[in-house]
């Protein structure tokens, strides 16, 4: 009996999270060809007005598990509150977003579950077999696994940009359910004291559609306002390399490669970064790959879609001025 | 304090990944420490540094793990558990999760630390399993932990920014760059490390008979080649910013 593709919709202050949108949206197109219905779940506090986005981005129907408790994301009570309801509803599959909350989530609800898990995948397809295949890259990127599972539901996190986000139908409804979360002393060990998140008027490092790199080539911490000028005229996030970090320029939460964030952007520009395997892991599956570096041998060169051999500090403001031109 | 760290060894982040029989070929890699467990030993030295007790190193792995269980203990871990057994090859996360799980519950613990992610199958799946099946609460990613009695203040990375929460102990904690610096081995630390303890146990040993995983045998497969790209050199900075935003906005649109 077909109990459906399931999709975690991630939400923050009441916005769903564009990953979300990518998984509803690719979700639809796995469950027209599996004939399965596609669940949106949200799970929060005062959830219930974005039921009809993610309708209009596919959902047959919308799980939503309100509670108070709910409010803010803690390991515990989503695992117990989605572990309750999956194995009253038996999904074929449930999808998250390989963001902070996924990668937390996603695993400690598998085990509870006692099934499979594919982490970080940048690729799924229907299969006969196992319902649904996962590709997704293992040391850094050099290799890829295809991996399935032999009990459902199977779980996976996608890495966010992999599936564009469809277009909105307002006019679709879907099925809205509500369920209770049964939240017990034990879910609530650890506790939710204080949230910071930086202002900031760039897109988040793992969903931006563009990003602007520097690397050990900016000289300096002054110099990323350059970078911060063409990412301000592209709506880019601004990223940096471990050098680039290591040295104290820029904070280590904008790093990019294998012990700081991975991406997969449509357009990575790469400046003043020579390309090291371990920045090369965390931006490889980039779509379109631009190196700037004065260096002509510099490894990223290999990688690259498009380059200029020169001096970033020339080139990246006059792009930043063909940019403007073509905005 | 009793900490026990769960420590995976892993290919150094600059080995060549090339693809033998079905599976990824370990043939002349040099092996390490996984990074981000380093940081989940470094933490623990200095813990047991404030508060006294004993580190314990676990690792699940063949023959030659044991190298990697040695840089710890030079590094000032007490002591070293290896789970190694034939049935294990081949496991998934789920499986090695129940491992370690029973590993661990044999032994006093206020506090088990481990990486945030291995750097190998990047899977970051074992350490958040593993604190389920013990069923103790888990924060993923941390970037700073205090403790006083028996509550851990911990920073988590999340999307955008950090969190804290306080954590009723036993915990687990997974660890991120920027939680510590982890030390070298010394010499004397090094000398040290080969007369500590290290137990090799079995499945056996654990009272695990069903080693069963949930995830089918991956298929391997290397990248294709990149396409050379368009490199734009020895033109005019003018004329060459220009030509590339061209190329973004009419050849590869994203622009």
């Amino acid at each position: 009996m077909a109990k459906g593709i399931w999709i975690i919709v991630e939400q923050s202050k009441l916005e769903i999270r564009k990953v979300s949108l990518e998984l509803i949206s690719q979700g639809r197109i796995l469950a027209d060809k599996t004939g399965e219905p596609l669940v949106a779940v949200i799970l929060g506090k005062g959830i219930a007005g974005l039921a009809d986005k993610v309708a209009a981005y596919g959902a047959d129907k919308v799980i939503l598990i309100e509670d108070d408790k709910l409010e803010n994301y803690t390991t515990g009570a989503y695992t117990s509150a989605l572990n309750k309801v999956i194995r009253k509803e038996e999904p074929q599959a449930v999808l998250l977003g390989n963001t902070a909350i996924g990668k937390d989530l996603a695993p400690r609800l598998a085990q509870r579950l006692g099934v499979g898990m594919a982490s970080d995948c940048v690729g799924m397809e229907t299969d006969d077999a196992s319902f649904l295949t996962f590709r997704r890259p293992i040391y850094g990127g050099k290799a890829f696994a295809e991996v399935s599972a032999n009990a459902r539901p199977v779980l996976a996190t996608i890495r966010p940009n992999t599936f564009p986000v469809g277009a909105a139908d307002e006019s679709k409804k879907a099925e809205v359910v509500t369920e209770t979360a049964e939240i017990s002393a034990d879910d609530l060990r650890a506790i939710v004291k204080d949230i910071a998140i930086a202002v900031s008027e760039r897109p988040e490092l793992i969903e931006a559609n563009v990003i602007i790199s520097g690397g050990r080539g900016m000289k300096g911490p002054e110099n990323y306002k350059i970078l911060e000028d063409c990412a301000d005229v592209l709506g880019a996030a601004v990223g940096a390399s471990r050098a680039a970090v290591d040295a104290g320029w820029i904070e280590q939460k904008f790093q990019v490669g294998q012990t700081g964030k991975t991406v997969s952007p449509t357009l990575y520009i790469a400046c003043g970064i020579s390309g090291a395997i371990q920045h090369l892991a965390g931006m490889g599956s980039s779509k379109v790959i631009v190196a700037i570096n004065k260096d002509p041998e510099a490894n990223i060169f290999t990688l690259a879609d498009y380059g200029i051999v020169g001096d970033l500090f020339d080139i990246v403001p006059l792009l930043t001025e063909e940019f403007k031109k073509l905005q | 304090m009793n900490i026990l760290v769960s420590l995976k060894q892993t290919f150094d982040t600059e080995a060549k990944i090339a693809i033998s029989g079905g599976k990824i070929d370990a043939t002349g890699v040099n092996l390490v420490i996984n990074p981000y467990d380093e940081f989940a030993v470094e933490e623990a030295l200095k813990l047991r540094e404030k508060f006294g007790g004993e580190v314990t190193i676990i690792s699940i792995g063949g023959d030659k793990v044991e190298t990697s269980v040695r840089t710890a203990l030079a590094m000032g871990a007490d002591k070293g558990v290896i789970v190694n057994d034939p049935a294990l090859e081949g496991a998934d996360e789920c499986v090695i999760a129940e491992v370690l799980a029973k590993a661990i519950a044999q032994q006093p613990y206020d506090l088990v630390l481990s990486g945030r992610i291995a750097v190998d199958d990047g899977s970051s799946q074992v350490a958040v399993r593993t604190a389920d099946v013990l069923n103790i609460p888990s924060v993923s990613s941390i970037l700073k932990l205090e403790i006083e009695g028996d509550v851990a203040t911990v920073t988590r990375e999340i999307d955008g920014g950090t969190e804290e929460l306080e954590v009723k102990m036993p915990a687990l904690f997974t660890a991120q760059k920027g939680l510590n610096e982890p030390r070298y081995p010394t010499m004397p630390g090094i000398m040290k490390a080969k007369k500590k303890e290290v137990k090799t146990v079995t499945l056996a040993d654990l009272g695990i008979s069903d080693a069963a995983p949930k995830m089918n045998a991956p298929k391997y497969s290397l990248p294709s080649p990149r396409k050379a790209g368009t490199i734009l050199s020895g033109m005019e900075a003018p004329d060459a910013a220009r030509e590339l935003a061209k190329l973004l906005h009419e050849e590869a649109k994203v622009i």
